[in-house]
Parts: C-alpha cells; structure tokens; sequence
C-alpha cells in the first residue's frame, strides 16, 4: 500500500462501513508451539466454527464487500475443510491470503495454489538460519518452511511471501531474509512483535533494542514497497519524515481491520485478544456485520482518542501513540506511549511493577487448565483402612 | 499527491492515458462506495487504490457508457475547465492497471 495523505487517515480513524480487510483465525490447532505465538495456539478448542457457519460468515463478507481475509491460526491447513473454505471464498469474491508453517504445503498442493489466481501464501519464518529461526518456532520448523518454498517454486507459484516477525535474534539477518526470498522469488514481509498471546512472556527478551529498531526503520524505508510491512511499523515513523514508512501509517484496530477467532469472536485486532478487546460474537451477537456496525468497543475506537501523555510530543501525528495492544500487554496506559516509543517515553515505570493483563485463553499444548483437578477414582474398596491414608 | 486518490507505485507495463479515448475498470477490480469516495481492490494485483471524492467515483463507474473519458467527466458535473485534476487521476489508475482501454477488452470478448 502506498503513502496516504492525512485526510484519508482521518476518514479511516472514524471506521468505514465494512473492514478492508480481516483476520481471521480459523483454528486454535497447531503442529509447532511457537514462544511468541500471538494466539497461544496449540490444541483445537472444540467450539470451533463448523464448515457451514465459516461458510455464512464468507458469504456476509461477499454482501459487505470485504475484499479479502487474511487466514491464520494456529495452523489453519490442518482443518479438513481448508481448501474447501479458500475454494468457498475466492468463488464468492473475497480473496484469500493464508499464513502457514509449511506443514501441509506438499508439491501437490502447491500445484494446487498455483492453479488459483486468487490465494497468497505466506510462509511464516522467524530466522533466515535454521539456528535463528527454530530458537523461537520450534526443531525442524526451518526446513519445513522452506520445503513448502521449494515446492511452491517448484509449482511454479510466483510471488509466495515469506513472513518475518522481526526479533531481537533476526533484525540483523534482513539482507539475508532478502536473499533467501530472492532465491524462490518471494516477496518479504516483516511485522512487529506485539506481546499478544505466548508473545507477552517472551517479549522483553525479544523485541528489538531502541538501536535495531532504528537499523530496522532505516532498512524498510530504503526498501520501500518492495517489503510488506503489514503496516505494523508505524510506531516507528517518529525516527523519520512523515510519509517515509510506505503504508496506512495508523492503528486500524476496529476501524478498517479486525479479528474473528476460531470460535466466532470478534476482536479489535489480532493481536489483542482479551476481553477488553472483545467486540461480540457472530453467532451470538446476530452475525459478523451487526458487530462490525454497531459493537460498542468498535465505536469506542471510531471516536475521538486521548493523545493522554502523548499530547505534548511533536511526534505524535507520526505515530499516534504507538500501538494499542502492545501498550495494553505491557502494563502500560493506552493514552500514552508505546513500549517501545522511538523517543523512550515507552518505559517511565520498571517493566517488573507494572500490571501486565493476561492473554484471553491459553490453547498451548501441555497448558493446564485452571479448575479442579481431574482425580483417578478406583472403584474398589480399600482392602484396609490404613491403605488409603487420609495425610 | 493532495489529488483525488491515491494508489501504489505502478509496477510493470505501463498504459499511457489517452483522455479522448474509451476507458474501462479492470474486470478484476471491485469498487466499495464510501462516504468519502472509494475503495478500489484490484484482486489480480492484490492493489488498493481510494477515490477520494463521490465525484470521481461517478466517472469511474460511468466510463463504459462513455465513448471517451472527458466526455465521462462531463456527464459526471465537471466542466472542461475543472477536468485536470480528474483527468490526473484516470492517468494514475491507468498506469496500475486499474483502467484498461476499452478497446482492448471488446476486441478479446
């Protein structure tokens, strides 16, 4: 996307009548357990939505004329009725890009997708190195990914992206990143840690120093729009002149973008899935265009914000304060900086003493629940009293 | 640009825009009327583009029934004298390939 100017922003900062685009995460199921997973995915959560209410919910984007969805997950490849939720959507003119670890990317299905002129795909990779990259996504993840790469290209499917969440461990490897992408014909696309889901625990240690973010800034400015940016930067735009970060430099939570989550709700934006967040359900809440329209958080969003302790900084119609959800998972307040505010402002408490809101569910493999715990009932009778002792 | 719209950097071929020629929306692209314009989606190059007026978005859907683009403008309330900056904005379209030429679309049906 290119630059806009201010008064398209303003105009979008008061929401239109359907989103651009959307996330939507079609399930909790994942193979790999990622540390800075933003939905703390893992095992399927058995609410998840049935192949026929996906199928209402496309049909609703289709009539608000959303124009495409972003899938994810967890590992959306692994629901048995994927290909026939993409083949359901691109035939009702809402397109499709998809995040994927790879896993299910045979050489046949990527004779599949390069059949389609209507499905991205992107290929979720954390390091341009095996070392780097399995650190946070898990053995093998490397090779998985870059095996759904090979066959791809194979496939002769052209423009395949390949998606890096930029951490303290692989914002010195981008030139790298660019030459593995250059290598299958890829196109890049780097995004910002967000302390969202396992990512909360994980992000003081992984996101980048004040000077990698500048290295990083520097980086995608002199790449310009050839590197997606998802638009995640725009905490940054402060280290610049206004306009230099190519993209919808603003928050969209609420506004132009949101989330469905496997089980129907409806949050701001994929990275902030709490309840604070939460802006209804499309089952419950009589369907996906009645919550965009009329959910109160939505309309929260849509009205005026407090520049709160950002009003007095000259930066502020760069960034607009950074990003709401980092804020939120950081313990910080949403009308002040960002945690990682290119001017430092981000951290006027010591992380430790702040209170740090906790992720909505947790559907990590090996998570326990709270609740009671499940006792092994033995159906016969002691055979002495001293044998089940009470102590 | 402060004109009426605003879309990417175009990329590969490059359509010179002819303002007395005939002029089509890309089959592929859709349009998404807003309070303040448009949303154009263009789903072969996956590139959004906004109108920035209700004005240019008339003349956008109105070309076909226009032999030429001027002519479109016209029809649309916007005098010859006004035309520029309309005219800039069809070139701009034109060049990401979110206007084609029509006779270049009837010639393949």
């Amino acid at each position: 996307m290119t630059a806009v100017v201010p008064g398209l922003i303003e105009q979008f900062e008061q929401g239109l009548g359907a989103p651009i685009c959307l996330t939507w995460e079609l399930t909790y199921a994942c193979n790999l357990a990622c540390v800075h997973c933003l939905s703390s995915s893992g095992k399927r959560d058995p609410r998840e939505l049935s192949t026929r209410a996906c199928k209402d919910i496309i049909d609703e984007l289709e009539r608000m004329q959303v124009f495409y969805v972003n899938i994810g997950g967890g590992e959306p490849t692994v629901r048995p009725d994927f290909w026939e939720l993409v083949d359901y959507a691109t035939a009702h003119h809402v397109g499709v890009k998809f995040s994927t670890n790879g896993v299910r990317i045979t050489p046949e299905v990527a004779r599949r997708l390069a059949a389609s002129d209507y499905v991205d795909v992107q290929i979720s990779l954390d390091g341009a190195t095996a070392e780097v990259n399995d650190a946070v996504r898990g053995y093998g993840s490397y090779a998985m990914a870059i095996r759904a790469c090979e066959n791809l290209a194979d496939a002769g499917f052209t423009n395949v992206k390949i998606s890096v969440v930029a951490t303290r461990h692989n914002v010195d490897q981008l030139d790298e990143f660019a030459v593995l992408a250059g290598r299958y014909g890829a196109t890049l696309r780097i995004t910002r840690l967000r302390p969202s889901g396992r990512g909360a625990d994980v992000w003081d240690d992984l996101h980048p120093t004040a000077e990698q973010q500048v290295a990083l800034y520097r980086w995608l400015v002199a790449n310009g729009e050839q590197v997606l940016t998802g638009d995640s930067f725009f905490h940054l735009s402060g280290l610049g002149e206004p306009g230099a970060l190519a993209g919808l430099n603003m928050c969209g939570a609420g506004r132009v973008v949101c989330l469905i989550d496997p089980v129907g709700d409806v949050y701001a934006c994929p990275f902030a899935i709490h309840d604070r967040f939460h802006a209804g359900n499309v089952l419950s809440d009589g369907g996906f265009d009645h919550v965009w329209k009329n959910s109160p958080l939505f309309r929260e969003l849509r009205g005026p914000q407090s520049a709160g302790a950002c009003g007095s900084c000259g930066h502020y119609d760069g960034c607009r304060g950074g990003c709401m959800a980092a804020k939120f998972f950081t313990g910080l307040p949403i009308d002040g900086p960002d945690p990682e505010c290119v001017q430092g402002h981000g951290a006027p408490t010591p992380a430790a003493e702040r209170h740090k809101p906790r992720p909505a569910g947790d559907h990590s493999h090996g998570c326990r629940k709270s609740g009671p715990v499940p006792l092994t009932l033995t159906k016969r009778p002691p055979q002495r009293l001293c044998t089940e002792s009470p102590v | 640009m402060r004109g009426l719209l605003t879309v990417p950097t175009p990329q590969g071929e490059r359509t010179t825009f002819d303002p007395d020629a005939g002029w089509r929306l890309h089959p592929q692209v859709a349009v998404r009327p807003e309070p303040f314009g448009a949303l154009l989606y263009h789903f072969g190059t996956r590139k959004l583009s906004f109108l920035k007026n209700r004005t240019m978005l008339t003349v956008v859907q109105s070309l076909l029934d226009h032999p030429d683009a001027r002519t479109a403008c016209r029809a649309a309330g916007v005098d010859d004298g006004r035309q520029r900056p309309y005219l800039h904005a069809l070139g701009v379209l034109a060049e990401s390939n979110m206007l084609v030429p029509k006779q270049s679309w009837e010639a393949v049906r």
